[in-house]
């Protein structure tokens, strides 16, 4: 028992101790990481962060990539839901190549799709819009929603639907008012996983904007291959990048466990 | 369960498929067009059959990225499996602790990839970082701009911390599934701890585990970020994997036939590959049924 416990904390603190560097990292000054190497700062400086706080080229890298997440999720859950239901309810033609067809767009390397969406987006004259940096990050998510969300609705049993039927129910009104709530868990692990490969992105959302959209990884990717020397404001930056992930996980977390024992992810 | 027949379920699919036609069958159709063709500009291009191919599929570029990039899934594969398995057996299986377990071990996975890569820039380096300034204190001469070996080593350690959680929590999940009726009947069969987890505990978990190495599979052989970041591909182009090849190709030096040749061969081993797995996996759930 006592090497279980053991093995566990060995990891916990694998895991944990790069991310304390970097939170050590981002508050001290330029001048102390530097010139002293310690293990904890010697003197504390919120400044880093006061710098993307009060620069428009950071802090506009935040709001652009909240906004292509966000748009990217309601947009994955839209299409997604009706989908799942469509596959989870109805035997209809073509449905398992569809399937497939749909889970390998989940399997398509980014790296393939960067130009062709550069010259696509900017044919349309997307380029460089939330907008464009949401759609294209539904390759992969909506394939990935709709396979969440069909093993949640497989698990609510037929007969619900046909007694909502008998009862008088119209198909939108029996999806909207009875089934999602049913299935609001799955909603929730579905957005989640929407929400983190969305954010997590970097190739995409980078070829996609410039100067409006661009999102807060582009802002880091570029600032270190500019100056490469600020390690305190960009060490602050990767920490207001993870705080997202932490309230996302906090608010999903009775649900997690359960999004993962269906083995969706 | 029995479904109802109906085509016009199509309806219901039909948004999905316009949005992923448009972000998916488009650009997929304009990589093939471009895969067959040459151009000298100007937007006038001229057929040129399987020659791209040919160039690809020959050249030495190609064949080293495609190498160390089979080396690299391997390498992960064959540490963050039997690593994920062995902390998710760990873990506790009820308690207090198991949501603070479960929540510490998902953070590496809502991290930026970018930030994950300047992480462990910053983690490596022996003037900074504490990780390159304890083996520098050690004694042990470390790299990771300059040594081959020690990028390598950078990038799986890398990967590691970035992934094993996601194996562990895939298996954490699997093993929750098996009843306490499980383990009390080995204990009273008098079986060996080995033994349980041989016939009990993976048996239970092989369906988890194959989703856990399709997934590994795929995302660590798509892998761009986190090495673009931490070397950039370098040093020389020891860690130059198949996607920084490509976009370098494609994006650095505007070579689009032959970049859209290599995404073509790209991407269809890593469909080989997965439904290859796909197959396995409904063939396990038929056995099961």
């Amino acid at each position: 028992m006592k090497t279980k416990a053991l093995v566990t904390i060995l990891y916990i603190v694998f895991l944990l101790l790069p991310i304390y560097w970097l939170l050590n990292m981002s508050l001290k000054t330029n001048e102390e990481i530097l010139s002293t190497f310690s293990l904890w700062p010697q003197d504390l400086t919120f400044a880093n962060y006061m710098v993307i706080f009060t620069d428009p080229s950071w802090y506009n890298g935040y709001i652009n990539s909240t906004i292509y997440v966000v748009l990217n999720t309601i947009i994955t859950l839209l299409v997604a839901l009706p989908a799942a239901y469509a596959f989870s309810r109805y035997n209809f033609m073509g449905d398992k190549h569809l399937f497939f067809w749909l889970l390998t767009n989940r399997m398509a390397p980014p790296a393939v799709f960067a130009l062709p969406f550069f010259q696509l987006y900017s044919a349309v004259g997307l380029f460089d819009t939330h907008i464009a940096v949401a759609l294209a990050h539904c390759l992969f998510n909506i394939p990935l929603a709709v396979w969440i969300l069909e093993g949640f609705m497989s698990g609510v049993p037929r007969e619900i639907d046909e007694t909502a039927y008998i009862d008088g129910y119209s198909f939108p009104r029996f999806f909207t008012r009875i089934f999602t709530p049913m299935i609001s868990s799955g909603i929730g692990v579905a957005a989640f996983f929407c929400f983190m490969f969305s954010w997590v992105e970097l190739l995409l959302a980078r070829t996609l904007t410039s100067v409006d959209a661009k999102s807060i990884s582009a802002t880091m990717t570029r600032t270190v291959s500019a100056s490469g020397l600020d390690w305190g404001v960009l060490a602050a930056a990767g920490i207001l990048t993870i705080i997202p992930g932490i309230l996302v996980i906090y608010f999903v977390r009775n649900y997690i466990a359960k999004g993962f024992a269906l083995g969706r992810v | 369960m029995n479904k109802w027949s109906d085509n016009r379920a199509w309806w219901l699919v039909l948004p999905v498929v316009l949005i992923v036609a448009f972000s998916a069958v488009i650009p997929l159709m304009t990589v093939v067009n471009y895969a067959f063709q040459d151009t000298f500009g100007n937007n006038e291009f001229y057929w040129a059959g399987i020659e791209w191919f040919q160039e690809v599929l020959r050249s030495d570029r190609f064949h080293g990225a495609l190498g160390r990039q089979f080396l690299f899934s391997f390498i992960i594969l064959s540490i963050e499996i039997p690593l994920g398995i062995a902390i998710a057996l760990a873990m506790p299986k009820k308690g207090l602790w198991v949501p603070f377990c479960l929540i510490l071990m998902a953070l590496p996975l809502l991290i930026p990839w970018n930030v994950v890569g300047t992480i462990w820039q910053i983690f490596g380096r022996i003037d900074i970082g504490l990780l390159g300034a304890a083996l520098d204190g050690l004694g042990i001469e470390y790299n990771y701009t300059q040594n081959t070996i020690d990028a390598w080593v950078t990038l799986i350690v890398m990967d590691v911390w970035h992934w094993t959680s996601l194996v562990v929590l895939l298996c954490y999940a699997g093993l929750q599934s098996i009843p306490d009726a499980y383990y009390q009947a080995a204990r009273i069969d008098g079986a060996s701890k080995w033994a349980t987890f041989r016939f009990i505990q993976l048996p239970k978990m092989n369906r988890v585990l194959l989703i856990a190495v399709l997934l590994r599979f795929m995302d660590s052989f798509m892998i761009y970020t986190e090495p673009f970041v931490v070397t950039g591909g370098g040093p020389g182009n020891a860690t130059t994997f198949l996607s920084i090849d490509l976009v370098q190709m494609a994006i650095g030096q505007f070579d689009l036939g032959p970049a859209a040749a290599m995404s073509l061969v790209y991407f269809l081993i890593i469909l080989l590959f997965s439904w290859v797995f796909f197959t396995v996996m409904s063939y396990l759930d038929r056995a099961e049924s």
